[in-house]
């Protein structure tokens, strides 16, 4: 499938208190749970390629633990050709 | 699906659009529960304090509750006061220092169960002050009991089966009765449950706080917040629960806005 990344996160895992807000606030849907557990034994939030970039998760974040960066050029992933099949 | 390594800034030319911003929030560390509400409220008046220039000259008035825990954390002048007496603090605080924004926080047990008569009384002399509420309908800090503004059918720890209007009484809807008094000039509600909710609540704090530096009278920024814990869900269902009960007796939106009505 040809998926398109426009931007990316780092996401302090340690801090994180498994509230799972992120994960509903996420427009594109690429922020699944761990499952396994950080450093406190909390799951915490994972990225999947497709981020948009749009900052939801680290506005609704009760932890901060999100930065959100944004690729100066998109990363297109798979090819167009197997987007035909 | 491929996990994206998000330990380290990412390697491709990129630039950062959002990260932990407040500079008045001097560590994102706190030890309030997962799914909590509060730190994000409080990281949206820091966010409208800085932006509005009042970083130097700004006094927060700390009621009672979990939020309290900010006081160690927070840059900003601040002061512990009273169960519920935040407002009455303020007051005198406005009166000796009429150039300094002055902003209590009280959650809604501090204000509507243990300090009501403060913050009416604090409306009626029309204080120039700006109260922020943050709502969550039980007493979170001890351990979820009813407050006067739980609403109907809530269940509390003191009303396991739920709010009933005929034993406890009616909740007390703070932003209303603020808002049909003289001495308030802005009454507003937001929430912060979803990312659009806290972009909107971003700018009802910022007009509270422009109509107190107006010298318009008092403003009340209510601010509905999450508190899974004493609500007794899980902490991801805390938002959805959050509209479903608080929601429909707390309609979201601006009550009123004396500037708007001139």
């Amino acid at each position: 499938m040809r998926q398109v990344t426009r931007g990316t996160l780092v996401i302090d895992a340690d801090r994180c208190k498994g509230c799972e807000l992120c994960i509903v606030a996420c427009p594109p849907r690429v922020l699944t749970m761990s499952r396994t557990g950080n450093a406190t034994g909390y799951l915490y939030p994972e990225l999947s390629p497709g981020c948009t970039g749009c900052t939801a998760c680290q506005q609704v974040c009760p932890d901060f633990v999100f930065e959100v960066y944004k690729y100066h050029e998109p990363i297109v992933s798979g090819s167009d050709a197997e987007r035909m099949q | 699906m491929s996990i994206v390594m998000t330990t380290r800034p990412p390697e491709a030319p990129s630039n950062k659009v959002a990260s932990f911003k407040p500079t008045l929030l001097q560590t994102e560390e706190h030890h309030l529960c997962p799914g909590c509400g509060e730190p994000v409220a409080i990281r949206l008046v820091l966010e409208v304090i800085e932006e509005l220039g009042l970083a130097q000259k700004n006094v927060s008035i700390i009621g009672h509750g979990c939020y309290g825990s900010f006081i160690m954390t927070m840059d900003v002048d601040s002061t512990l006061c009273l169960h519920g007496r935040a407002p009455a603090v303020a007051t005198g605080l406005k009166r000796m220092r009429p150039e300094v924004a002055v902003w209590t926080l009280q959650g809604d047990g501090d204000m509507t169960s243990e300090g009501l008569a403060e913050i009416l009384h604090a409306t009626a002399r029309g204080e120039n002050i700006t109260c922020i509420l943050l709502n969550n309908g039980v007493f979170g800090d001890t351990g979820g009991q009813m407050t006067a503004s739980s609403v109907i059918g809530q269940r509390t720890k003191n009303t396991l089966e739920g709010r009933d209007a005929a034993y406890h009484g009616h909740p007390i809807v703070i932003g209303n009765m603020v808002a049909a008094m003289p001495g308030s000039a802005y009454v507003a509600r937001g929430s912060v449950h979803n990312a659009a909710s806290i972009a909107a609540t971003r700018r009802l704090i910022r007009k509270g706080f422009q109509r107190q530096m107006e010298k318009k009278g008092l403003s009340l920024v209510e601010i509905l917040t999450m508190c899974p814990t004493g609500w007794f869900v899980p902490a991801s269902g805390g938002a959805d629960y959050m509209m479903e009960s608080l929601g429909k007796t707390y309609p979201l939106g601006e009550i009123k806005d004396i500037s708007a009505s001139e």
